[in-house]
């Protein structure tokens, strides 16, 4: 495609340098240009960001006005965000979701680190295979073993209304984890490796003196990663948690918020934005690492 | 002696590497393989968790193709979601990272504004939705009636809940714009200079020199999208729960796919099934179907190496 181009014959548009009116031209056509990119970005911008700002507006609004249909409220009331702190279960939700997205990550990060090596590093018979049912195993929806696994929790174990039955595996090595954490390690060069165990380094401590500070960037993002997915999950904690509202997490007790409060979006709205607001801040610390990791997770270079 | 040594040190490196591969060789068996086999047992079993299991055929199979009401329209609900969705989403993707790549001002403020929507948890940014799609009071419709424009139900009104979904989807379009970006600056700078300097338009330059080079990464976007779609699960179950009225953690039952069915998934049929009816054997049908559709999109993507996912070195 690209030779028929160049063999295509075309006038050259490289402005000459200069104050030719050629030149002239070109220059105004490039502010132009600028203008309608950065105007269309503003646009696109307003998109992303209004509905954050309407949701806002809507939390601090009092009873009455938030079932109006103004957008911007009349006074600040402010103490809603203390009427949601008030309201049954609102902080056991965040100490549930505290425990199960920070319990769940330190596992299925220390879990994942020497399966997710041993798959980039070693050579053995079964590797690609491993890898695919790595794979498939990261690809699979939850709901297709839910009913064994429910099963499994609930009557073998005795763990349903809690969430055990979601943090115990996370001790097991985690599909995704392991996927996106050998997809970095496969771009640390074998040299170093092999310059650890000429010292006499045993593959253990290679791993954990040599790949282990190189891969910190990479272990952020998984983990990064991890703790989202348990912040955001709903549908484990609906299956293990729901019969027990003591054992609820934000994601899952937000919803039950706007049952309470029906009628009330101002304070579910202010609720909403309570469980928003720590992830967007753990991005706004953490923005390297997480872009880094999107990029990781599907394509290689 | 020489190859005994051999033989000991080949055992040693299988065992190191077995090792290694422990945690996962427990998880791969206890979380993966067993309940799937289990799965396929209980799909030929009459079953409700309080009864033991009963031999019942190609009965639960018979009943969730021909007589179980919610599996034929989950499944065009999901068609469509694959058609329309999944095309806007990599569309608007597409355009956002073009457009991220011509700003030159302010570059990071922008990206970042672009982005935040991808990171709302799917409940928080579902309620946000419902609220701000209300028909009613809603700044949405606010705004278009302010307008003179019409005033859809949004997520109240069969025909329009899943456009109100793909609204949604569209707003997290954070994952797609950072694949795309990447994959744009990765196109070679001589190949448009070279363009350029033939005179070519610059949808030219982008149906002939940016496309062929990014056509990968679209495909991934579209396949993984596809993926998506038939694992959409939070979004359209919580839309629906709130837009009907129907909450409470544990006590009323709210049956999925309100208004009207428009949103149901198959995975919200497998919470209906086995969690609502206690027809444990037709959801583990239901599961099997969703597990035969994820594995032949994953297999596709699998197989297109040094593209897609690299299985390969």
């Amino acid at each position: 495609m690209t030779q028929q181009l160049l063999d295509a014959p075309g006038r050259p548009v490289r402005p000459t340098e200069g104050r030719t009116p050629a030149a002239r031209t070109a220059r105004r056509k490039a502010a132009l240009h600028w203008i309608a990119v950065h105007a269309l970005g503003v646009a696109t911008a307003l998109f992303f960001v209004l509905p954050f700002v309407f949701l806002f507006l809507t939390s601090v609004m009092s009873d009455q006005q938030a079932l109006t249909r103004d957008l911007t409220p009349n006074s600040w009331e402010w103490g809603n965000y203390a009427k949601v702190f008030d309201t049954p279960g609102f902080l056991t939700w965040w100490k549930n979701t505290l425990l199960y997205a920070g319990l769940g990550t330190l596992l299925s990060v220390l879990s994942s680190i020497p399966v997710a090596y041993a798959l980039a590093k070693f050579r053995f018979r079964g590797r690609q295979l491993s890898l695919m049912l790595v794979i498939s195993m990261m690809m699979l929806p939850p709901q297709v073993i839910i009913i064994p696994m429910y099963l499994f929790w609930a009557k073998q174990f005795d763990l349903s209304g809690t969430l055990w039955p979601l943090i115990i595996p996370m001790a097991f090595g985690d599909a995704f984890t392991i996927f996106l954490l050998r997809q970095f390690l496969l771009t640390i060069p074998d040299e170093y490796l092999d310059a650890a165990r000429v010292d006499g380094c045993g593959e253990f401590r290679t791993l954990l003196r040599v790949v282990l500070p190189m891969a910190k960037p990479g272990i952020a993002a998984v983990a990064l990663f991890q703790f989202f997915y348990a912040w955001n999950d709903y549908f484990g904690p609906q299956i293990y948690a729901s019969e027990n509202p003591a054992a609820w997490t934000l994601s899952y007790g937000l919803e039950s918020f706007k049952g309470a409060h029906h009628t009330d979006w101002n304070l579910t709205m202010a609720a909403t934005v309570l469980v928003m607001a720590p992830v967007i801040l753990v991005f706004f610390f953490a923005q390297k690492a997480f872009v880094e990791g999107v990029t990781l997770t599907g394509v290689k270079g | 002696m020489s190859s005994n040594t051999l033989r000991s040190k080949r055992r040693r490196s299988a065992l190191r590497t077995a090792a290694f591969l422990s945690p996962w060789l427990i998880g791969f068996s206890v979380f993966f393989a067993y309940p799937l086999v289990s799965t396929v047992y209980f799909s030929f079993m009459k079953y409700d968790g309080f009864n033991a299991p009963v031999w019942n055929g190609l009965g639960n199979w018979s009943y969730v193709f021909s007589d179980y009401p919610m599996f034929w329209p989950s499944l065009r609900n999901t068609l469509w979601l694959v058609l329309v969705m999944v095309a806007c989403r990599v569309l608007f993707g597409l355009g956002v990272g073009l457009l991220i790549t011509k700003i030159k001002t302010g570059t990071g403020v922008f990206r970042t504004l672009f982005y935040l929507p991808y990171l709302a948890p799917p409940v928080a940014a579902t309620l946000a939705f419902v609220f701000l799609l209300n028909p009613g009071t809603g700044p949405v419709n606010t705004i278009l009636g302010d307008l003179g424009l019409p005033t859809p139900g949004w997520f109240n009104d069969a025909t329009w809940s899943k456009p109100a979904l793909t609204a949604l989807a569209v707003w997290g379009i954070g994952d797609l714009m950072v694949i795309f970006m990447a994959a744009l600056l990765d196109v070679p700078k001589e190949q448009y200079e070279a363009a350029e300097l033939d005179g070519t338009s610059s949808w030219q330059r982008f149906r002939f020199v940016t496309l062929p080079n990014i056509s990968p990464i679209v495909l991934f976007a579209v396949v993984t999208g596809v993926i998506q779609a038939m694992q959409y699960y939070t979004q359209p179950l919580v839309a629906g729960k709130v837009a009907s009225g129907v909450i409470g953690g544990s006590g009323q039952q709210f049956e999925p796919g309100y208004p009207d069915k428009s949103t149901l998934t198959l995975p919200q049929l497998v919470y209906n099934l086995g969690f609502q009816r206690f027809d444990y054997g037709a959801a583990c049908v239901v599961a099997l179907v969703l597990f035969a559709l994820a594995m032949v999109f994953t297999a596709f993507l699998m197989r297109r190496r040094g593209g897609l996912i690299g299985t390969g070195d």
